[in-house]
């Protein structure tokens, strides 16, 4: 055991810490405390920049535009993010979600069309997973795909879609077997959002962004070179999908939660209450440190999971611990800041830090229901970790 | 990055784990506890001969040489197998004390001797962070030799070991003294954790050896406290740990309504629940104890994260087990309470977290 980088792992640290003071856009250093809620446009050019200089898809094969790099180059540049706050990737359902479950189910065909794409963020993509009626119970999905001739031929309707309005690309779950039992009858496609029959409409969340997305398919064309595993096999391609989704997400969100825990610290430093600041009230110093300690079990929590991953390639249950405790850990901590605000916490861009902890709270009311609500991960661990008797 | 043990290290675990499963499965742990002395003095030997009392004593001293990372490894097992016997008082308490002792370090090693540490005072500080507050116990020299005289109080395993660790006043400063349990007057209170029992002792001009010098006491017992809940945070995941095995025995057999009770959520996310605070826990006892193997700066807010979280971690997993089991749960017949209480033993020593974030606050907003 030994926490401290490696010879080879202080050496990327320090160029990698160097190149983001070097290249953090003006543009997105200028939008202060509005920078947390993105942009598009400034996404798309650092992505490109990220891509260019090596820093995409770290651990993805080099054929396909990765650096090969080891998983303790992807924690590294994890930490570094948090430290630096540069802007998000575009690309973070590629690079989370698609682009692993390619990498691992895909043929070199379709690697090569794709996963280059996905890091240099010149093609970004959405899930097409949930569906209004199949939400925890995924396997129940009723999207239609019907063989004809070359191609499938798609029909109905995906919800929750995040950059669905601005994605090139869907992995799209679809039923292409009515008779045989759910989990067997289920497709994995690959699909061109911009087939004709393709309509996205935005959903506003309770934060008022329009955030995520409906996806309408009505008779969409897909060929069949855009099946990603066997026919009736997407049921376990899925599963890798949401495997890489829990797995390597604990490392990203830790250190957005690192980004946060900074954040209230030095709220508390300069908000007044009951005449001294936050940080100097009692009650408030033992709340505050909580989240602290609090993020330093999800930290190394993470680096004990990575370690597995490094010795098995497969991230293990340590994802789901790690998305379960995030969740619930960054809606007390929001609301946490909204209590050490007081009123002034009421106001949006106009009050103190331009509505940004205002966002932050409301937004993490999804995370306990984005990606896996808590009471599926409770399940998860109970069952498939502990080994509890199944209760369906 | 490296945050896996080495395979000498799972070596030991395993090793640990079958011993205490053979020598001390629980019912043999209650039946002890139950007894007036409250341990196996033989275990002790036992122990002695796989290696356990002299993993951290440098090898020239007829040690084995290894880190606290090593130890660390039996902290959790032991308290997953709920040791009943002096070893926190003596190695993780003492031992660090008397690396350099000759008269006392050989019998240590063998097993032979056991040792506690007393610094808590009935009218003076109860923590060892407070030990340069108003101690009262006084070391005197005359012609060479050392006297101790006053009063200690929470005395971990007073009345069973050999040698009591006194942190005393000498005119110089404070320091620490041993004297023999036989001279310190000892008297053993009725403690909620019957495995590890608190008591008393008075020694009057007691003969004491000069352990650490006075005016080095303070320091040497900041050492000794970081260690401790380093410890003290390991064996709180062993007992988190048990209590998440014993609930998924539990749940999986008892059968109501005619299906397993863990079938049921309300039972199931509790057990999810443990074992998701266990897991967080354990990854901040091992950052702690990595933190104190190699004497990294943030060893003290490691520390007072991993002792707050895991002895938070050990008593809740503790209730949701009762909980989950039941009326048998709450019976004195049932294992469960053992746990419970060697939990809250743990998670008051030193004071419980609010003490400890406490600590960690001073660091985070200077």
């Amino acid at each position: 055991m030994d926490f401290r980088d490696t010879p080879e792992e202080a050496a990327f640290r320090s160029e990698l810490r160097a190149w983001l003071e070097a290249n953090i856009p003006a543009e997105h250093r200028d939008r202060g405390h509005m920078a947390g809620r993105g942009d598009e446009e400034i996404s798309r050019e650092w992505s490109k920049k990220l891509y260019e200089a090596g820093y995409s898809g770290l651990t993805w094969p080099k054929e396909y535009g990765g650096a090969g790099a080891p998983y303790t180059h992807q924690a590294i540049f994890l930490e570094e993010s948090a430290r630096a706050e540069p802007p998000e990737h575009i690309g973070v359902i590629g690079l989370g979600m698609a682009g692993p479950t390619i990498i691992a189910h895909g043929t070199d065909d379709q690697k090569k069309r794709y996963l280059q794409n996905i890091l240099s963020g010149e093609e970004v993509w959405c899930q097409g997973f949930s569906e209004p009626g199949s939400g925890s119970d995924l396997a129940s999905l009723r999207t239609r795909a019907v063989d004809d001739g070359d191609s499938w031929v798609v029909n109905g309707q995906k919800v929750w879609s995040s950059f669905a309005h601005i994605a090139d690309w869907c992995i799209l779950l679809v039923r292409t077997d009515t008779e045989a039992p759910k989990h067997k009858g289920i497709t994995y496609l690959l699909v061109d959002m911009h087939s004709p029959g393709v309509e996205v409409r935005p959903l506003r969340q309770i934060t008022g962004d329009p955030e995520f997305n409906e996806i309408f398919f009505s008779d969409v064309r897909v060929p069949k070179a855009n099946i990603l595993g066997e026919v009736n096999g997407g049921w376990g391609v899925a599963m890798t999908t949401l495997l890489h989704e829990r797995g390597t997400l604990g490392f990203a969100l830790t250190a957005r939660l690192e980004v946060m825990v900074r954040k209230l610290i030095e709220l508390a430093k300069q908000t007044s209450v009951n005449g001294h600041t936050a940080a100097e009230d009692p009650l408030l110093r033992d709340r505050i440190v909580d989240q602290w300690v609090q993020l330093q079990a999800l930290r190394f929590t993470n680096y004990r999971a990575l370690t597995g991953l490094v010795k098995t390639g497969v991230p293990g249950p340590e994802g789901s611990i790690a998305k379960l405790h995030w969740s619930e850990t960054n809606q007390e901590l929001t609301k946490l800041a909204l209590e050490i605000l007081g009123p002034e916490s009421q106001l949006d861009e106009d009050g103190a830090w331009s509505g940004f902890w205002q966002y932050q709270q409301l937004r993490s009311r999804g995370n306990t229901i984005e990606a896996g609500t808590s009471e599926v991960l409770r399940n998860i661990i109970a069952e498939r970790v502990l080994g509890l008797p199944r209760g369906r | 990055m490296d945050f896996a043990f080495s395979d000498e290290q799972d070596m030991l675990r395993e090793q640990a784990r079958a011993f205490l499963a053979d020598r001390f499965p629980l019912e043999k742990v209650a039946e002890i506890t139950r007894s007036d002395e409250g341990w196996d003095k033989q275990s002790f030997r036992q122990i002695a001969e796989l290696g356990w009392t002299s993993l951290s004593v440098p090898e020239d001293a007829g040690g084995s040489g290894m880190g606290f990372i090593d130890e660390a490894v039996l902290f959790e097992e032991l308290g997953r197998g709920l040791f009943p016997g002096p070893y926190f008082s003596t190695i993780g308490l003492a031992l660090p004390l008397l690396l350099d002792s000759s008269d006392q370090l050989p019998g240590i090693v063998s097993g032979e001797r056991t040792a506690t540490l007393a610094w808590a005072e009935p009218s003076g500080p109860s923590k060892l962070a407070d030990i340069g507050r108003g101690i009262t116990a006084k070391a005197e020299r005359s012609n060479g030799s050392w006297t101790v005289s006053g009063e200690k109080s929470l005395v971990p395993d007073a009345e069973i070991v050999d040698h009591i660790l006194v942190v005393a006043a000498a005119s110089e400063g404070i320091g620490v003294w041993a004297i023999e349990r036989g001279d310190a007057n000892p008297k053993t209170h009725s403690t909620m954790d019957a495995t590890r029992r608190f008591g008393s002792i008075a020694p009057s001009g007691a003969d004491a050896v000069l352990i650490v010098e006075p005016g080095k006491g303070e320091d040497a017992i900041a050492a000794v406290r970081r260690r401790a809940l380093a410890a003290l945070a390991l064996e709180a995941v062993g007992i988190a740990q048990r209590a998440v095995e014993l609930s998924i025995e539990h749940v999986s057999e008892r059968k109501q309504f005619d299906k397993p009770i863990g079938t049921y959520q309300a039972v199931s996310h509790q057990v999810a629940d443990m074992y998701v605070d266990l897991e967080l826990a354990r990854s901040l006892a091992y950052w702690a104890a990595w933190c104190v193997d190699t004497g990294d700066d943030q060893a003290d807010v490691a520390v007072a994260a991993a002792k707050a979280a895991a002895a938070d971690a050990a008593v809740l997993a503790c209730e949701r087990a009762i909980q989950v089991h039941g009326g048998i749960g709450f019976t004195w017949e049932h294992p469960l309470h053992l746990f419970y209480k060697r939990a809250q033993w743990i998670n008051t020593f030193e004071g419980a977290g609010s003490t400890h974030r406490s600590t960690i606050a001073t660091s985070l907003f200077s």
